[in-house]
């Protein structure tokens, strides 16, 4: 049982790095538009210039 | 017209010299939009950020300072074929953004915290009936707790709060049993962990906290989601007044930027974009938007006019002032206070079951401590016993019972054209038994329309287009807008109050009053036949001809009325117009009751006096007279051109020419309402099922957890099967 150490931890941790994650993922508004996210992936043509990025 | 709005209202400083601003566009709804967009727009130089949001039909741009000219974006849009408008997020959406922000944020650390849990607790389950050892199930608890006493702590805090408010107040909400159910539970749970006991709930109230959560969530995206559209509703009006900047300067801005106090230039064929009081000018307006009247009343220095109001003859100064001052105003808000109070009395379905809910439940834990003791098992036990019956009557599929099916529907009412206003705006509409409609610019269209086209030969109607497209009055634009032309004739003048006049192809042309184009025989032919016809005549030589130009009825209303009927919902039209006109439609619609000339206080009697009979009415309305009586009534809705009071007040605003939309709210929100009390019965019907086990003490954390998902998930399939389309 000595492997719980081990283990409990890990679990632990991974749980928190998920939760922070989310919390993450929350903050920089990637749930602000869930229809065009579900979309975004599948659009081919991303514009050659780099979303963002000045020309 | 775009071009000349002032952006500078809407710019935003996004810091280090860049530049954000907002835009509500039309017309996006597929991802080839959002690409097409993005990639037209960020390929302009200079432009840092071109973002669209597919949910909220909006874009967001960022580009450096004084580097471009925003109007640009808006040209650039219309090429691609979509109309935008700066917009200004309003304070209200921006909260309900803010309260479905943190419910998220809510939801995702109990869920989280739910499944680590989980993680323990199933060897913990299995251990028992294997061979764990005592101290490794207490270590387990032990972690358990560590995770969920900070979770639920954080994640439950929107139960307690509103559960802490209500005791305040001396009632009783949904949120006590929940918050007395969880404190419970996890005391209970740390209780029986200190004393190396068998079974601690740790795992149930985590997922008790992540369900119901997940069911608030739902409720307020909804809420939020009917802001944002409400928010670009008014942005794609783009009410803009022009101002005076100094005594001899004007400038066209926002309606938004107005200020009380600030002087605005009125000029025939416009609409008034705010409330104010005419210092200079006279002039006929058309208050039919407002007051439901179609004829023009008269404006002179120190009478009040309202937004909404269009200026029909001659150039108005006005100051602009804060909501009051005007008496109808004043009278109307009155009204509307009174009959909000009203409203505000309604018990929503789930605060009727809660009311039910938490005696019988409380009651039943109290009856089964008593029982146990009389029976002779030990305090202890008993109050665990009584405990578990309280955690597994948690109403976790009760507290999602109604938002499911809320949400659900209110996807599929959008789809067919309706836009919520309040949450509780699909209850109050299924149970209507009564539609009362205003007339003007609800049951006819908000725009006038030709009635006698076809006995106008087409080259006719397109040289009068052409020539009316140099006119402002309403009635000329009409002519305009169904001739479908787009190139003025040149050198034209205006008569003030008569026409329009000009030469073309060396004869002279005119279109206007009929004394003024010599068509008085004409006109007088079109009003024998139809009085409540404005008519515009037009000259060209010796050639003349009149055009009957009249509002018209919605293109399916008589057969909205009749579903209505079908339905075994009576109709009936209140409206402040005149008799004749009253009478007409209501005829042409097949509906026996109507009331003409109603002014806004006759319509809430009337309303009053049909809820008196027991009557629960739907009231349909659009003008400023009908805000009140929109208030007043059970349930109300609104077309999307109706006045911004109304649009408030309004249950429900619906999109589009046709008033389909109103049948087809009824018939989903019908069904909804249906799938709603089933949803009840089945939370019952769990209950029935699970609390004698929990009262014969037979109840396992396992037994718990299942019980919980399980009825949770039933619920919530039960709700998807509100999105099956209704046959409109």
């Amino acid at each position: 049982m000595e492997v719980l150490v081990i283990l409990v931890p890990l679990a632990l941790a991974l749980g928190f790095a998920g939760l922070l994650g989310f919390l993450w993922s929350l903050k920089s508004g990637q749930y602000d538009d869930l229809d065009g996210a579900a979309w975004r992936a599948i659009v081919d043509d991303e514009p050659t210039g780099g979303q963002g990025g000045t020309k | 017209m775009q071009a000349d709005i002032d952006f500078s209202h809407y710019l935003k400083s996004a810091g280090t010299g860049l530049v954000h601003l907002d835009l509500a566009v039309e017309g996006i709804n597929c991802a080839g939009c959002m690409a097409k967009i993005e990639r037209n727009l960020s390929a302009i130089p200079d432009v840092t950020s071109a973002r669209v949001n597919l949910t909220d039909s909006r874009l967001a741009l960022e580009w450096k300072a004084g580097a471009l000219e925003p109007a640009l974006f808006v040209s650039r849009l219309a090429e691609l074929g979509y109309k935008a408008y700066p917009f200004e997020r309003d304070d209200a959406e921006a909260l309900e953004a803010q309260r479905a922000q943190g419910l998220l944020r809510r939801l995702g650390v109990a869920a989280f915290a739910a499944m680590n849990v989980m993680m323990l607790s199933v060897p913990v389950w299995s251990g028992n009936v294997s061979d764990m050892l005592p101290e490794q199930r207490d270590f387990f608890h032990w972690l358990s707790a560590l995770i969920v006493l900070p979770a639920a702590a954080y994640s439950a805090q929107p139960f307690f709060s509103s559960a802490l408010s209500a005791l305040r107040a001396r009632g009783v909400n949904m949120d006590v049993p929940i918050s007395i159910g969880i404190v419970l539970a996890l005391a209970t749970s740390v209780i029986e962990t200190i004393n190396h006991a068998e079974h601690a709930y740790f795992d149930a109230a985590i997922m008790l906290i992540a369900f119901l959560l997940a069911g608030r969530y739902l409720d307020q995206n909804m809420r939020r989601r009917t802001r944002a559209f409400a928010g670009n509703l008014a942005a794609l009006k783009a009410e803009t007044a022009t101002k005076f900047i100094s005594p001899t300067e004007i400038k066209t801005v926002p309606a938004a930027a107005i200020r009380p106090g600030d002087i605005v230039l009125l000029r025939p064929g416009e609409r008034c974009a705010v409330d104010g009081n005419v210092i200079e000018g006279r002039s006929e307006v058309d208050q039919s938007l407002i007051t439901g009247e179609t004829l023009p009343a008269m404006a002179t220095p120190g009478s009040a006019v309202f937004a909404g109001t269009l200026i029909r003859s001659g150039t108005l100064r006005v100051r602009a002032t804060a909501a009051s001052g005007g008496t109808l105003l004043d009278e109307i808000s009155r009204l509307l206070d009174r009959a909000l109070q009203a409203r505000s009395r309604y018990l929503r379905l789930a605060e009727r079951a809660s009311r039910l809910y938490a005696p019988v439940v409380h009651a039943t834990a109290l009856l089964t401590m008593l029982g146990w003791l009389a029976y002779g098992a030990s305090f202890h036990d008993s109050i665990v016993t009584a405990i578990a019956v309280l955690i597994i009557t948690c109403p976790c599929a009760l507290g999602l019972a109604i938002p499911a099916v809320q949400t659900v529907a209110s996807g599929t009412l959008f789809s067919s054209g309706v836009l919520l206003n309040a949450g509780d705006a699909i209850e109050r509409i299924a149970e209507i038994d009564r539609v009362i409609f205003d007339k003007t610019g609800t049951l006819t269209l908000p725009e006038l329309d030709v009635a006698n086209l076809a006995d106008i030969p087409d080259d006719v109607v397109k040289l009068a287009g052409r020539l009316a497209l140099s006119s402002r009055h309403p009635v000329a634009a009409a002519v305009a807008r169904k001739a479908g032309v787009a190139a003025p004739l040149s050198n034209i003048q205006e008569e003030p109050g008569q026409g329009v006049h000009g030469f073309h192809e060396g004869r002279p042309i005119r279109l206007g009053r009929a004394s003024f184009c010599g068509a008085d025989d004409l006109a007088n032919e079109i009003l024998c036949r139809d009085p409540e016809a404005s008519v515009v005549a037009f000259s060209h030589g010796e050639s003349r001809y009149a055009f009957a130009v009249r509002q018209r009825l919605r293109p399916d209303a008589a057969e909205v009325v009749a579903g209505l009927a079908r339905m075994g919902i009576a109709v009936e039209i209140v409206s402040g117009d005149r008799e004749p006109a009253v009478r007409l439609a209501a005829e042409v619609l097949g509906v026996h009751e109507w009331r003409a000339e109603v002014s806004p206080v006759d319509k809430i009697e009337r309303i009053e006096e049909l809820a008196c009979r027991g009557c629960k009415v739907l009231m349909v309305g659009d003008g400023l007279n009908d805000a009140p009586a929109l208030a007043a009534a059970h349930a109300s809705m609104s077309p999307v051109t109706a006045t911004h009071m109304s649009q408030a007040v309004a249950d429900a605003v619906f999109l589009g020419e046709r008033l389909a939309p109103v049948l087809s709210a009824v018939k989903v929100s019908r069904k909804a309402l249906r799938l709603m009390r089933q949803n009840l019965w089945l939370a019952v019907v769990y209950n029935v099922l699970a609390v004698p086990i929990a009262i014969a003490g037979l109840v396992t954390p396992l037994i718990a957890a299942a019980a919980m998902s399980g009825s949770s998930v039933i619920v919530m399939l039960n709700a998807l099967r509100a999105r099956t389309r209704e046959a409109a």
